[in-house]
């Protein structure tokens, strides 16, 4: 059965697990470096980014996830997933895991009582997907090897570069499995390719 | 279409984010720079912690909002800050300076012995202490998006968070195992909204996390907190009132993360130098006990 994992360090890591389980895959907390052999894809869950970031460093992970990346092994990051996933964040030196090739500005709506919910329409996913927006960063800049499939107001809010996949708002926090399924999918296509070759 | 702000979905999400983590009581940006180096998900911006508070005695209001903008400009993550029960108007005014979150706090000198805030009218989200599930479904109904144990704040006395976390989710999972046609009877005894104790049934959980606060001293509070199925931890004194400030943050950052990696535990509590200092139980008036606060 396809695995996926949830880096468990902090965060909404329950509804990531719910999530997944709607979709009929198995899910898996990841906590150290040894449970992401156990995995076929891994989620970075919202969550506090510069807290995560410490816990991986307590825990001796940040390789291991940078290796679990270059094996080319699928990892989704929302919201503060995806400011770890990101090669740079505008207003800080230096960045966390940094494999995809996005620049992303943290909390870029403002404090809290600026968190909305807004309808989505997402390449390759379908229309008015409930989008919510927690203190939410957002990609101000892609490379070239990175595909853009989702702008709200101007702002980049979802791309894909290869087996990573990043999105500023919480899917986990919906009914609509839509995102995950692409996901799922992205893991499965995966394991398939692995398997033939 | 247009952005909807203030939903439930976004103030009850934005508490899920902070799982796992621990949320530290500062008083100025430097303790917020330590809390939020040491891994804090969020602070509480703060006059004076409980401990001092309740040395100090006299009537405890909301804080000077310079010290919350001071620590709101020191940190990036979440700032919360506390106005006192039903005052409507400090509210208002943390809601207006953009504070994160607002904690409806026992700690502080009630302003209404009757009512609370009706928090769904604001867009700011609340969390509110409980110390059994009417009160916490009461607060629920009121709009509260996140909760907290009362415990008893500004203590180093973990017994009362134990009791109230206890007791929350004992009444939790006799709900989930009652009946459907038992659901009234139990809303009219417990004092609770009977539509949240129907929403609890039928996700088999309180539809908020719950974090434990009042009481916690030590790594080993923290991680027993967890352990009674607490979804993270505030710390109030324990920090700030400990010897080695920047040590404690730190190791109960990690306690409850890995509450049950005992051996980790060990490393963990070593020595970190003399905890805030404790007041027992027996020893706080029943009239200065902060947790009756609150209706």
């Amino acid at each position: 059965m396809t695995k996926i994992g949830i880096l468990a360090l902090q965060g909404a890591v329950r509804e990531h697990a719910n999530a997944i389980k709607k979709c009929g895959v198995e899910a898996v907390a990841v906590k150290s470096a040894e449970d992401l052999q156990k995995i076929d894809g891994l989620i970075l869950p919202g969550g506090e980014s510069t807290t995560m970031r410490r816990l991986i460093d307590t825990y001796d992970m940040l390789k291991p996830l940078k290796r679990f990346i270059s094996m080319d092994r699928p990892v989704f990051g929302t919201c503060a997933g995806l400011i770890l996933l990101a090669r740079s964040i505008e207003g800080y030196d230096g960045c966390h895991i940094g494999m995809m090739d996005i620049v992303v500005q943290r909390n870029s709506y403002g404090r809290q009582i600026n968190s909305f919910e807004a309808n989505l329409d997402i390449k390759g996913i379908g229309k008015a997907f409930p989008g919510v927006f927690i203190r939410a960063p957002h990609i101000a800049e892609v490379g070239e090897g990175v595909d853009v499939i989702c702008e709200h107001e101007g702002r980049i809010v979802m791309a894909r570069q290869d087996n990573l996949l990043g999105c500023a708002f919480h899917p986990e926090l919906t009914d609509d499995t839509r995102v995950m399924l692409y996901f799922v999918k992205m893991v499965r296509e995966s394991v398939a390719t692995r398997n033939k070759s | 279409m247009k952005n909807r702000v203030g939903t439930v979905r976004v103030k009850r999400g934005m508490a899920e984010m902070q799982k796992g983590g621990v949320i530290m009581d500062v008083v100025n940006a430097d303790q917020a720079r330590i809390a939020e180096k040491a891994g804090a998900v969020a602070v509480m911006a703060l006059e004076r912690v409980p401990s001092d508070i309740r040395k100090a005695g006299g009537v405890a209001r909301m804080a000077d909002p310079s010290i919350i903008e001071e620590v709101m400009k020191a940190v990036s993550i979440p700032v919360m800050a506390k106005a006192r029960i039903g005052h409507i108007i400090e509210a208002r005014i943390l809601e207006a300076m953009g504070v994160d979150y607002i904690d409806e706090s026992e700690v502080l000198t009630p302003a209404d012995e009757e009512y609370h805030l009706l928090k769904s009218a604001f867009t700011v989200p609340f969390v509110c202490g409980c110390r059994d599930l009417g009160e916490a479904a009461r607060r629920l109904g009121e709009g509260a998006a996140m909760l907290r144990t009362k415990g008893e704040p500004g203590t180093g006395n973990i017994v009362e968070a134990v009791r109230h976390m206890r007791k929350v989710n004992a009444q939790v999972r006799r709900v989930v195992a009652m009946s459907e046609d038992e659901l009234m009877t139990e809303a009219k005894l417990l004092g609770a909204p009977y539509e949240i104790l129907l929403e609890i049934k039928k996700n088999g959980r309180l539809p908020v996390v719950n974090f434990a606060a009042g009481g916690v001293a030590t790594p080993a509070d923290a991680a027993l907190m967890m352990e009674l199925g607490a979804d993270g931890v505030f710390v109030g004194s324990g920090i700030f009132k400990s010897e080695n400030p920047a040590a404690f943050a730190r190791a109960i950052v990690e306690a409850t993360t890995n509450y049950k990696d005992y051996k980790l535990l060990i490393e963990i509590s070593k020595g970190l130098g003399a905890p805030m200092t404790g007041l027992e139980m027996s020893s706080i008036a029943p009239a200065d006990r902060m947790q009756e606060r609150g209706w």
